[in-house]
Order: C-alpha cells, then structure tokens, then sequence
C-alpha cells in the first residue's frame, strides 16, 4: 500500500497545527489507553462493546424488576410490593427492556458488525456514532433514576393516554418516560442514519447489496424501520409531554379529545418497533446456522426479500393491538387480514433456517443451540401470535396473559436468544478469548427450560381468564398453581443469566492463565469478511481493503469445490487472513463532545420536570458541546494524514504481489 | 441533528475523510453527508406526517371553546385566520427558496459576494416568516386562543410552532453558512454543504406548503 506523506491537515482558516482548545478546555484527547481512550472514541467497535455492556446492566436491572414482579405473583395475595410499585415495576421492567435492552444489544452488534462485514474501516460519521451511544446512555440513565426522584412511571410502556395524563398519572413518572423516550431516541435516529449511510456508501469493492452478509440486511431494514418508526413516537410523546407539563389539550376528554389518538400513533411506531426488536436476531441466527451447518444459507435472495417485505408490511398491521378498543369492524377485518399475511415471510424465514440445516454437518456449538432456540421458540410465539389475528379470538386474548406469553415468546425465545446467540459467536472476534462452550452449554439449556417454564404456563393462564398487569389474585381463582411455576421459572432463568455472567469471567481468567493464547481469526470456520482480520479486531480494521468477489467471499477464499460440488479446502485460513499489523492508518480522531452534548439533554430534561431554570445549566452544556464540536475538526491535523482514494485493494485471496502496509509512524503529540 | 450535520462539514474542509472514504467515491456516488441529510428528511416527513394527522383529527372535534361562543363550531378556523397576511408571509417563505437557489449557483460560479448577498437575503426572507409568524401567534393570543383553550389550539400551536422551530434552526444554518463565507472557508468546492442546508431549507418550505393548504386554505 503506497502510502503518501501528506502535508498536515492546514485548518481552513490557515493556522496549521495549532491544537483547537474551544474555550480553552477539553483538548483533543489523545490517550489510547484508559478510560479516557473509551469515553472519547469513536471507534465503531469500542462503541459497539460500550452498547453491548451497557445494555447488559440494563437488562440486569430489567431482570431484577421481573423478579420482584414474579415474586409478587408466587403466591395468592402477595404481599411483596405495594399495587402503586407493581405498575412502576412492570412499566420499567417493559420500558428497560424494550429501549435499553434489546435495542441497544442490536445496536452493539450492528455498530461492531457492519463495517466489519461490508469491509469498511469505521461508520460513514464516527463522532455521531459516539454521539448515538452516549445521549442513549444518558437517556437509559434518565429514566431509570426516576426510580429514586418521586416514582417510576407507571402508565405501562404504551402510556396510553389519557390515562397517563396528569390526573391518573400524577407522579412524575410518566414525564420521565416521554423525556427518556424522546432523548433516547434522539440517539436512535442519529445511529440508524449513521449506519444506512455507513451500509449504503461504505461497502468495499464488489460488495454489491446482494452480496452483504444478511446480518448486515437484517441490520440495514432495521435502520430503515427506526428512521421512520422514531418520528411518529416522537410526536406521541411531544404532545403527550406538552400535555403533562404545559397544559395543552391533545389527551383532554373533556374537551373532546380522542383517545385513539394516541393508541394509533403509539402503534404506528409500537409495530415496527416489534420487527425492529426481532430482525437483527434474525439477522445474527442467518450468520450462526450456515457457519455451523458448513453450508451457504438457503435460498439467501428469499432471506433479504421476506426481511424486506416484514420491513414494509410491519407498517400495516399496527391496528392489531386495538382490537378491543372500538375502531370498527372494517379496520379490524383490514388489520386482521394484514397481520395473518405478515407471518408468511417470518415463515419463509424459519423455513429457510431448517433448510440450511438440512443436510449440513451440523455442529452444537452454544451459539448453534440458542440460534436452533430461536428458530423454535420463535415460531411457538409466532403461532400464539397468528392466533391473535383472528379478532374474535382476540378480543377473548387481550389484556390476559396470553398475550404477555406470546410476546415474551417472540422477544425473549426470539430475540433475546437470538442476541446470546451472536455474543458466543461473535465473542472471540471483539474480545480475542473465547467463551467456555461446557458452561455455556449449561447457560443454555437453564435458559430454554427456565423460559420455557415462565413463560408457557402464562398461555393457560391467560386463557383461563388472568387479567395481565394485576397486582395479585386470590386462591379461589385458580390462578396459584401455574403462577408459581412461572415464578420458579423465572428463578431458573436468573440463574442462567448468572451463569452467562460467571461464563465470561471464568473463560477470562483461564485464557489469562493460559498466557492469553491467540485465538486466530477465524475461530469458527466462518463466512463472512469479520473472520478475516485477527481477533479481537485491530482498530483499523482491515490492513487492506478486501476485493468481494461473492457472497460469502471469505469462505469462498478458503474453499473450492471438487468435481461433485463438495467444499474442498483451497487454502489454509493463515494465508487468507490479514495480520492487523498495518501501521499509520489515518483514522477519525477522538472527541469529548458527544459526550458533552449527551450529558447535557438529561440536565434539559431534568429542568423541565423539576424546575426550569435548570434547563438554562443543561442548554448551555449542549451549546458547548455543539460548539466544541463545530470547531473541533473531525481530523487532529497533529496527526498525519495517508491518503486513502488511491489506496490499493487486495486480489482475491490476498496472494502475491502486495507490498504490505508501510509502517509510517503517525508522529502523535 | 440537522445543525449537528452541518457543523460536522465546516470542520472537514477541503480533506473530508470519514472512516477512510473519500465522498467523493462512495458505493452510491452520493457523499455520505448528503445522503445523511436525505435520510433525515424522509424522517421529518414523519414527524409532520404525525402532527398534520393530529391537527386534521382535532380541527372539527370541538365541544366548546370558551371566548368564541358566536362562532360556529367547525368554523372556528375559517374566523382566526387572517388568511390573505399568511398568504404574504408564505410568498415570502417560498421566494427564499428561489433566493437559496441562487446562493448556491452563486457559490459554484465561485462568486462570493453574491454567495453572501443572496444568504443573507436568504436568512432574512425567513426571518421575515417567523416574525409574521409570532405576530400571528401574538393576535391569536390577544383574541382569546391561547395554547391551552381548547384542542384546536393546542393542535395548530403545535404543528405551526414546530414548523417555526424547524425555519429558525434553518436560519442559524444559514447565518453559520454566511459567516463561513465571510472568513473565506466557503470555497466553490464545498458548494455541497451549501446545496445540503439547501435540501433542509427546501424541505422546510415544501412542509409549508402543505401546512398552509391544509391548515389555512382547506375551510
């Protein structure tokens, strides 16, 4: 790679090599090690990891609000929490969840995989990827802190209003909520920009779209799904918001407002909000079962179409959640008609799934067994949720525990495996070690069986007439026995997850007393263009970019086909790797800002709860971040510049006649 | 986000190298910033999408509006508007888009001082806009439709008002493009981050001529 010494980055305004200082603080940071180094990357796999550990905490919190929930329904009369906790409790425990769980474990994996898997060197804008990250943080963190100022919200996470309204929601909690969704989701629009344009303009030579890995499909749908999905909750919650706090009249029934106002505009997002919490798992298991079948995925143009077709028909079928509320029966037949229509292309998937398994030299690795999870659980909760189509039937299921089974059975059997799935997959390559596949084994099965015991029972309970969101029951309904199943279900689970927990840290310390062995690049035998970079990936990713002859094209480098069109090994996986050792690879530089704009919408929010001239603090810290920013340039001109437009790209299988990388020491400081 | 864009594009001149691509080679041919401000803009037609279907919910669903007990009920609209002044101040919003227009030829016929004439005049038409706007608001208070009296209220405040926020983020682009184009960082070959508050500012005149249609001109 001929790299050019360039002349330092002139600043537009004709100083050169001065270091920008806005308002004499907060220099370019220039630690690579640190937490410095993290609180200031914008490096898209150091932002993927923060989301993946973030939401993790997350979901621990999450957990520990379903446990005291289902402790509270153990027994008959319980006694565990007051009725008014119980509503924040389950509030939060969907809220979290749903925002700060699933989400942003999507997100971690699309921000650490995309560019891997197109052949980038980072995201199309790494200083609003880090933006992305922190006002998501600082969001989650919003709302769940109102826990210890006055009251969780309590309005369930759809908020219907006006029952979330200040007459029946007089706590603050809901104002957390619409504050906390309208910041976090600020992060959300700003990532799904960033990452379509990353996919769309970023892709390396010869990675047409139809070559994409279909995690990066899946991924990319998702993007879409959010850039117009976010908009439409974000106007529900503006108005509710202004409702709450400035007295308008959006939800006032007393003066003719409509109430379905905002059950359609929540379900207008709440809808694709379901497929943008599935598809990346879907996503994950597309990449999981064709590595451990040693087979192409089956039928791949199917795979991409039907996640495109649940992309655009998951904004038809919102009204399914209003059965029960009265819309008619024109727009039930409608709405019913669409919903059974979009489980064909979610069938064409699970399909397709079995028949990359068929036939293939299976191998159970932890990640195989949760993806072969998914495809099973998913599929009970699709059918649970096919059942809901039918409104007559529906209107028997709303509101019972059958619908809380059937959807814990998409997000937790569907995605939520799905996410385990790709971590034990995916781990090696962000963390250089692997996890222990005994224990994750152990992880596995307590999982299945604890979920399936929470959550199973819930079907029955729910058709017997158990109303959802009720603080308790008596004996005499017949509710106890299947309720402390689920219960004890629930404890399975927790211990699954602690298994999970004890996994990472127990494979850490024995790769450590192992003198950290090298795990190499491609741990798996995998397809797709992550594996061909050491492990964990070095921070410019590729030494050269690869040149994408075909779908899967990292197989493809390592194996051929014999005359009966079986898999034939080419080359050995050490001479189709790179080696990460490429030095003086330009790359976007650090920055305190999207922390200092991130930290400053919470302090906003804040204001607008408790008392507004604290706004004034949270606008001025918003300000100086916008500021910094404007004059901070994206590139440290301190740093040397290579210039990448005529930088040359590989042949395929990276043989012969390619100087490697020239060391061109990038004078820091 | 839309200042956020833009103030990542001044920063980069001359040398713009997000995750080592040049825009210029992008897998579309379109720069990553412009696609960037396309994407959002398919968003902020949801979010007006979102606020028009609220106001056309709520225009004919009053009970009772106190102060305007005369007036007939659904005619509530038809009685505030003062239809030919928004006309006035919607011509002016639109013929900032003309003038936008010609900012940007000015800037890629490396003619800066036209370049600054027509931004400013640009900003200013806005300028014009928001403060018909805010006189508008004003006379409506003073009648007796505040922001709380009734659901039509609280709907048209909140669509007109975000579509005000909208132009005057709009304007600080504008003015934070001509002050560039004052220090001589505006040069002919970034014509593109001028063509992109360009797409902004267009978009935000289009968003107006369906509010006026749909708020001022359908009775």
């Amino acid at each position: 790679m001929a790299l050019v010494e360039r002349e330092p980055l002139a600043l537009p305004s004709g100083r050169d090599g001065v270091a920008v200082e806005p308002l004499g603080v907060l220099a370019r940071p220039k630690t690579k090690a640190g937490w410095r180094s993290w609180v200031t990357t914008v490096d898209h796999k150091k932002i993927g990891i923060m989301y993946g550990v973030a939401a993790f905490v997350f979901f621990l919190i999450g957990g520990i609000e379903a446990l005291i929930i289902r402790l509270q329904l153990a027994s008959p009369n319980g006694k565990v929490v007051s009725a008014a906790l119980y509503n924040q409790l389950f509030t939060t425990h969907a809220v979290t969840m749903v925002f700060l769980v699933i989400m942003p474990m999507a997100a971690a994996f699309a921000n650490y995989l995309l560019p891997l898997q197109i052949g980038a060197r980072d995201v199309a804008f790494p200083r609003l990827n880090a933006l992305s990250l922190w006002v998501w943080l600082f969001g989650g963190l919003f709302i769940t802190s109102s826990f210890f100022l006055g009251g969780a919200p309590d309005g369930g996470w759809f908020a219907y209003a006006p029952n979330t309204g200040v007459a029946f929601s007089p706590s603050h909690g809901m104002d957390f909520y619409a504050l906390g969704i309208i910041i976090t989701g600020i992060g959300s629009l700003v990532s799904s920009i960033n990452l379509i344009v990353t996919v769309l303009n970023l892709r390396a030579p010869g990675m047409t779209l139809f070559r994409m890995p279909v995690f990066t499909w899946m991924a990319l749908v998702t993007q879409f799904l959010l850039l117009f999905a976010l908009p439409v909750i974000t106007v529900a919650v503006f108005l509710l918001t202004f409702d709450r706090l400035f007295g308008a009249n959006f939800f006032n029934v007393a003066q003719g407002a409509d109430p379905l106002l905002w059950q359609h505009l929540f379900w207008i997002f709440g809808h694709p909000e379901v497929y943008i919490l599935i598809l990346p798992s879907f996503g994950i298991v597309s990449e999981v079962i064709p590595v451990f079948s040693r087979k192409p995925i089956y039928g791949y143009p199917f795979m991409v179409f039907s996640g495109i077709a649940i992309g655009f028909m998951g904004w038809g079928v919102w009204a399914h959640h209003m059965f029960a509320s009265g819309i008619g029966p024109i727009s039930v037949a409608a709405f019913s008609l669409s919903t059974m229509f979009i489980a064909v292309p979610t069938g064409v998937k699970i399909l397709n799934w079995m028949a990359t398994m068929w036939g293939g030299k299976l191998r159970f690795t932890t990640a195989m067994l949760f993806a072969m999870g998914l495809v099973a659980m998913f599929t009970i909760g699709g059918l649970s949720g096919v059942s809901h189509s039918v409104s007559p039937a529906d209107t028997q299921q709303t509101d019972t525990y059958y619908i809380v089974a059937h959807f814990h059975y998409v997000l937790f059997g569907g995605a939520l495996l799905g996410l385990y799935s790709g971590m034990y997959f995916w781990f090696p390559k962000a963390f250089g070690f692997m996890l222990n596949e005994r224990l994750g084994k152990w992880h596995f099965w307590i999982t299945l069986i604890g979920f399936n015991l929470t959550f199973g029972p819930m079907h029955i309970l729910g058709l017997n007439g158990m109303s959802r969101r009720i603080v308790t029951y008596q004996p005499s309904d017949g509710f106890t026995f299947w309720n402390r199943v689920a219960s004890i279900g629930a404890a399975t689970i927790a211990i699954g997850t602690l298994i999970f927990m004890y996994n990472i840290l127990h494979s850490y310390r024995s790769w450590k007393a192992a003198n950290r062995p090298n795990v190499g690049a491609d741990p798996w035998d995998g397809r797709s263009l992550e594996w061909m970079i050491p492990s964990p990936a070095p921070e410019h990713n590729f030494d050269q970019i690869p040149t994408v002859h075909a779908q899967d094209d990292f197989w493809h480098r390592k194996y051929g086909e014999d005359e009966k069109g079986r898999a034939v090994r080419i080359k050995a996986t050490e001479d189709v790797t790179q080696k990460g050792d490429a030095k003086g690879v330009h790359l976007p530089s650090p920055s305190y800002f999207p922390l200092v704009i991130a930290v400053g919408l919470p302090i906003i929010a804040y204001g607008l709860i408790f008392n507004r001239f604290i706004c004034i603090p949270g606008a001025l810290v918003v300000l100086w971040g916008v500021y910094g920013w404007v004059f901070e340039p994206p590139d440290d001109p301190d740093v040397a510049h290579d210039h990448h437009a005529e930088e040359p790209h590989d042949q395929h299988g990276g043989d012969g006649g390619l100087v490697p990388a020239v060391p061109e020491e990038a004078p820091v400081g | 986000m839309a200042e956020v864009l833009t103030a990542d594009a001044p920063a980069a001149a001359g040398h713009d190298d997000h995750g080592g691509h040049d825009p210029h080679h992008t897998n579309t041919g379109i720069s990553n910033e412009k696609l960037a401000m396309w994407l959002f803009l398919g968003s902020e037609c949801l979010l007006f999408g979102g606020l028009i279907s609220t106001y056309l919910l709520y225009r004919y669903k009053l009970r009772s509006f106190p102060g305007f007990e005369n007036v007939q009920i659904n005619r509530l609209g038809a009685h505030i508007y003062d239809i030919p002044f928004t006309s006035v101040s919607s011509f002016v919003l639109l013929m900032s888009s003309l003038t936008m227009v010609l900012a940007h030829s000015a800037l890629t016929r490396n003619d800066h001082q036209r370049t600054r004439i027509w931004l400013m005049t640009t900003a200013l038409l806005g300028a014009t806009f928001i403060s018909g706007q805010v006189y508008e608001f004003t006379a409506f208070y003073r009648e007796g439709l505040g922001y709380t009296t009734n659901i039509f209220s609280s709907a048209f405040f909140t669509l007109t008002g975000f579509h005000g926020v909208h132009v005057t983020v709009g304007i600080i682009m504008l003015l934070s493009m001509f002050v560039q184009s004052a220090r001589g960082r505006l040069a002919a070959e970034n014509a593109e981050r001028l063509e992109i508050v360009g797409l902004y500012w267009h978009f935000v005149d289009v968003v107006w001529v369906v509010i006026f249609a749909v708020v001022y001109l359908i009775p």
